[in-house]
């Protein structure tokens, strides 16, 4: 398996869910689908915005091309490449590079490693939610 | 006491978003991001274009006498044979890429693109009843351009632009007979013709192109 980068320019961005959130240390006991749903146990690989979305629009597509996930995401040719390669690196995405025509084509597919980190961090935010209601 | 001994009044800093409405803000971008990506490779460039060439057979089959029998039928049975080339090669497409086309996605664009062509089909026949014939390719490039505005956009950002060149070429069709009052009625009908192949015909073809090249088919 290709080496998992947490690098910290995975750092969220102001506003999203993160280690360092408020209630962090109480919440080390919610409940959910993942056993482990404490923040400091988010996949922070996947939890930058530009990166989840990459996944998510993966998650419902059998593949995507560059430009149409940059389109999607509505992003610049180097932001999404470097995003990208984080997840590539990880094993979470494939990508497969072609020729249409004379023109390089490059695809992108979730594998089932990033699939699974996906229903993860789902499980994740769901049970955040539901420990901060039971509260 | 000096302003320089007063201490500080600092503003108390904003609580910070409650935990669970950022999990809810981030599973909200999750579905609308997946919802967007859903219908991303929906439309077949392919159909629109075939729906481009259609037409402009169209265009040659139809003449130039909007009053005649001829043109009429020519262009009512045209649409139905290009709207079904685009969907056979939109569903086609959406098979073999094996993207997600949801009942809940395909009820909120037949709702969004219906409307307008259905209001363009009471008007058509109301055209007809009053003999209004010089109105039809403007009134139906509105109504069309309209719908495709409307579909287009749960769809990728080239399908409203789309949209909305076909309700400009629709202002220019309706303001020919205003505007050209005063010539022959056949010079008329080979304008407005001319604007239906440049309209339905051209800009399905070039968009056709475009959304083929950029969106994988």
């Amino acid at each position: 398996m290709a080496k998992r980068n947490t690098a910290a320019s995975t750092r969220p961005p102001a506003g999203d869910v993160g280690a360092h959130g408020p209630g962090a240390g109480g919440l080390s006991s919610v409940d959910g689908h993942a056993t482990d749903a404490t923040p400091a146990a988010l996949d922070r690989l996947i939890h930058e915005r530009i990166r989840l979305g990459i996944v998510s629009a993966l998650a419902v597509n059998d593949s995507l091309s560059f430009n149409a996930l940059k389109s999607l995401m509505g992003t610049t040719d180097g932001n999404l490449s470097v995003h990208a390669r984080k997840l590539e690196e990880a094993g979470y995405i494939l990508c497969t590079k072609s020729f249409e025509g004379r023109l390089p084509k490059t695809d992108y597919a979730l594998s089932p490693l990033g699939r699974q980190a996906l229903e993860r961090y789902l499980g994740h935010m769901e049970a955040i939610i539901k420990a901060t209601r039971e509260r | 006491m000096t302003r320089h001994d007063r201490p500080l009044k600092l503003e108390p800093p904003a609580p910070p978003p409650a935990l669970s409405d950022r999990a809810l803000d981030n599973l909200r971008f999750i579905r609308q991001t997946m919802e967007a990506a859903g219908t991303f490779t929906a439309v077949s460039g392919a159909g629109i274009t075939l729906t481009g060439i259609v037409a402009l057979i169209a265009t040659l089959v139809a003449g130039t006498h909007l009053e005649s029998p001829r043109w009429l039928l020519t262009w009512m049975a045209a649409a139905p044979i290009a709207f079904s080339a685009s969907v056979y090669h939109t569903v086609r497409k959406t098979r073999a890429s094996k993207a997600t086309f949801t009942t809940a996605l395909a009820r909120k664009l037949a709702l969004a693109f219906f409307p307008s062509l259905v209001a363009g089909a009471v008007l058509t026949a109301v055209a007809i009843r009053a003999g209004w014939y010089p109105a039809l390719p403007g009134m139906w490039l509105m109504m069309y351009g309209a719908a495709v505005m409307a579909g287009g956009a749960m769809s990728v950002p080239i399908v409203p632009v789309m949209g909305a060149l076909f309700m400009g070429f629709g202002a220019i069709a309706l303001a020919v007979p205003l505007v050209f009052a005063g010539w022959p009625p056949e010079l008329r009908g080979v304008l407005l013709n001319s604007i239906m192949a440049a309209g339905f015909g051209g800009l399905h073809v070039l968009f056709g192109y475009l959304i083929s090249r950029r969106y994988g088919g």
